[in-house]
């Protein structure tokens, strides 16, 4: 049986998620059936990351965060699994999973916003990967946590833009959380 | 060899032992239709698609193989979308091939250009838009695998015009390894720890039920079953799904549950404290309210479709598998119930109390439609195969006709599809051709598909048709009266208005008519008679009737109503 879903608080996290990390056959419609699945049985996919895997042309991999609250997991690997295109499953609790999200942002720059900026991202750990006279764009690759703190951090900012890709994970190594 | 993609679709069909095919060409799919006239392969050219879909279907059931239509883009396509979602409901494997615009014109809003692949992505077990003709055996002989393991259904196969004309080496996937389906497992060893859960649960049960559904005829598991209940003394009730699955005559058949089921079957599940559900999905239309269905029975659910387990029902032990393999091994472990002498009893008296009853039929009419299917059964040739629209006559047909084994009952279950009866007869008759095929249809469902009759005809394909003519859409009117204090709203039909008999006529067809009991009895043996021309046979019956045992929708199943003269006071 799926291990106790972890109970979050951090506000971009649905309460009770689960990661489902899917290895599908990289072809086209692929990602609409997985998409129209849970659309039709009004499942909610928070996040959403998908790549070639492995190094394969052959595969990707799909990573679907879903509020494991408003959504019967059981129903969902079922149905998943039921699509021909859907190769391997892994379903994670997030005690049981490493998980990283990478989070981009451009911030407008100031010369009094400058040296708070700066401050926060090196306590963040956010590096800065474009510049120009006005404007700084960092990134940060952390756990899906560090980016919702940064994110809220930048609220106090203005004129800034935040993309985020959705998370990825893999399964903790060594012995599997106590439940 | 060099073949052009259409001739490889078809001899690709050929290699899959097709031997008929229900299509209607059109502009996308000519190229197909060419190389067709030197195949050995059966065309069967239907007035609409629809009914082309519902024939593969009907096909599908009587033989237990894999039904084929073709059709054309666009309007083709969608005409056989409503057959693909019957399909899919049902669990019947088809393979559907769509033409399709040229690759280089698809998403321009060409002429006849549709998007079936996604309209149907949720209405079939797996669909493929063929890119190459070179792919083409492959893809069809995955579609059949698709359709035909695991828990079946409709696989569509969409073929672009420049596809279809363009040339391919011939070749053939020699096995499944080269069918390029590496997420495709429809079988799973069988879990020994649930294996050895449910043998307990069987050995402490003693009121248990055998609930069959219509995936133990998709694993032809007749036999097992039979096998399995005659050794452990367990009642037995079908779906409408699984009718013909157990033999009615066999004393341990209680009959069918649910909304319109037989109240020794439907009270057997209530009481019960051990349901064991073999192929069955716990259909609203089977459990009523579900909280509670069977309240003080604990669940064995038999299923090869895992998403079935806990879907509507926590059940205590699941099983994946095949319905025979699942009974072989629980008789192989010897799983027995306590003694069921005490659950009999009970079963006996509540089959006793409440039989399947209705009026008497009056000489003059207008005649009783449950005395109209027992007196077509009663003449029938045992074996006879028999469809049936949505409605009112469906459920007296599942009530009423003594169905012996699998195969002779052939009706749409989960959808509910109005008009399926006459093309799925026609498709039974195709694929059956020793069996006399009766649809008993509805007057309303009638009027939806009878133009295949003209298939029929032309075709040589000699079905009877017994329209049970209430002058309503009457399975609405029953709600009505019952639930809507008699307001009777849009389903008034007329019995006169079309003439059935003049438009059977019209279709080639012998038609009859019967509004007494001396009439009734006269076009049943005329009917009998007659074996090369379809009959379609007008029977004027009572528009008041009503179908019971019922539940009310959304009641608990402890609230079954019983025929009016059954009930306290009559
Ligand atoms: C395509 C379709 N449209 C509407 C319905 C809803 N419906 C269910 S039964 C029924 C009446 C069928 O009338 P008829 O064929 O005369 O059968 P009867 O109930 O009178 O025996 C209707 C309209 C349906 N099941 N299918
Ligand atoms: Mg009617």
């Amino acid at each position: 049986m799926s291990p106790e879903p972890f109970l979050g608080t951090t506000s971009h996290s649905p309460v009770r998620h689960h990661i489902l990390s899917v290895l599908v056959e990289n072809k086209a419609g692929v990602l609409a059936r997985i998409a129209g699945l849970f659309a039709r049985r009004g499942f909610n996919i928070y996040s959403l990351a998908v790549a070639p895997s492995e190094g394969h042309a052959r595969f990707s991999r799909v990573t679907i965060v879903v509020d494991a609250e408003s959504a019967p997991l059981e129903q969902i690997v079922g149905q998943l699994d039921k699509l021909v295109n859907v190769v391997a499953i892994t379903d994670l609790a997030p005690s049981d999973a490493v998980e990283r999200e990478l989070l981009l942002a451009t911030i407008v720059t100031d010369t009094a916003n400058r040296t708070p900026l700066l401050d926060l991202l090196a306590n963040a750990g956010a590096a800065i990967v474009d510049v120009d006279p006005g404007a700084v764009t960092v990134m940060l690759a952390g756990t899906p946590r560090a980016c919702d703190e940064l994110e809220r951090s930048l609220e106090t900012f203005s004129g800034v833009e935040i993309h985020r890709t959705g998370r990825v994970a893999l399964p903790r190594l060594g012995e599997p959380a106590p439940k | 060899m060099q073949l052009s993609g259409a001739a490889a679709l078809i001899k690709s069909l050929e290699q899959q032992g097709v031997d008929t095919v229900f299509g209607l060409p059109g502009g996308a799919i000519l190229p197909v239709y060419d190389p067709l006239i030197d195949s050995t392969i059966r065309h069967i050219l239907v007035r609409h698609e629809q009914g082309a879909g519902h024939m593969a279907e009907g096909y599908s059931l009587a033989t237990g193989r894999p039904g084929v239509a073709i059709v054309t883009s666009g309007p083709g396509a969608t005409n056989i979308v409503t057959p693909i979602a019957n399909a899919h409901m049902d669990s019947t494997p088809l393979v559907v091939i769509t033409g399709q615009v040229a690759t280089g014109m698809i998403g321009t809003d060409a002429f006849q250009e549709c998007d079936i692949t996604g309209i149907t992505m949720g209405i079939t077990k797996h669909n493929f838009l063929i890119q190459s003709a070179q792919e083409i055996p492959r893809v069809v002989a995955a579609a059949f695998h698709l359709a035909t393991t695991g828990r079946p259904g409709p696989v569509l196969i969409d073929v672009p015009k420049d596809v279809a004309q363009s040339m391919m080496d011939w070749w053939y996937p020699a096995s499944v390894d080269e069918y390029d389906l590496p997420g495709y497992r429809p079988e799973v060893p069988l879990d020994e720890d649930a294996l050895a859960r449910a043998v307990a649960l069987i050995g402490q049960s003693e009121r248990p039920v055998l609930y069959v559904g219509g995936g133990t005829l998709k694993s032809n598991a007749a036999k097992e079953l039979i096998a399995f209940a005659e050794r452990t003394r367990m009642p037995v009730v079908t779906t409408l799904m699984a009718r013909g699955a157990f033999p009615d005559s066999h004393e341990l058949h209680l009959g069918m549950p649910g909304m319109h089921g037989v109240y020794a079957a439907v009270m057997a599940i209530q009481k019960s404290d051990l349901l064991i559900s073999l192929g069955a999905r716990f259909d609203d239309r089977v459990t009523g309210k579900t909280s509670s269905f069977a309240a003080g029975a604990k669940v064995i659910h038999v299923d090869i479709d895992r998403a079935e387990f806990n879907k509507i029902r926590r059940v205590d032990v699941a099983l994946q598998s095949n319905i025979g393999n699942a009974l072989q091994a629980l008789d192989a472990a010897g799983a027995a119930p306590k003694s069921l002498d005490p659950w009999w009893q009970q079963l006996r008296h509540w089959q006793a109390q409440y039989p399947l009853v209705y009026d008497e039929p009056t000489t003059d009419g207008p005649l009783r439609p449950q005395h109209v299917i027992e007196a077509i059964a009663k003449k029938a040739e045992p074996g006879s195969i028999v469809t049936s629209g949505v409605g009112q006559h469906q459920m007296w047909a599942a009530q009423f006709w003594p169905f012996e084994e699998p195969g002779t009952w052939i009706n749409s279950g989960g959808a509910g599809t109005m008009g399926f009866g006459v093309p799925a007869a026609i498709g039974a008759k195709v694929g059956r051709p020793d069996r006399t095929v009766w649809c008993i249809d509805g007057d309303g469902c009638f009027q939806m598909t009878a133009q295949e009759l003209v298939t029929a005809r032309a075709e040589g394909i000699p079905i009877k048709v017994a329209i049970l003519n209430n002058a309503y859409l009457g399975m609405v009117r029953q709600w009505q009266e019952m639930f809507y204090e008699e307001r009777y709203s849009e389903v008034y039909l007329s019995a006169d208005l079309p003439d059935y008999v003049k438009w059977a006529e019209a279709m080639g067809c012998v038609g009859l008519r019967a509004t007494n009991l001396k009439e009734m009895h006269d076009v049943i043996d005329e009917a009998n008679t007659i074996n090369d021309v379809p009959v379609v046979i007008d029977f004027r019956t009572d528009a008041t009737e009503k179908v019971f045992p019922m539940v009310a929708a959304g009641a608990s199943n402890d609230d079954l109503m019983v025929h009016p003269s059954q009930r306290a006071g009559a």
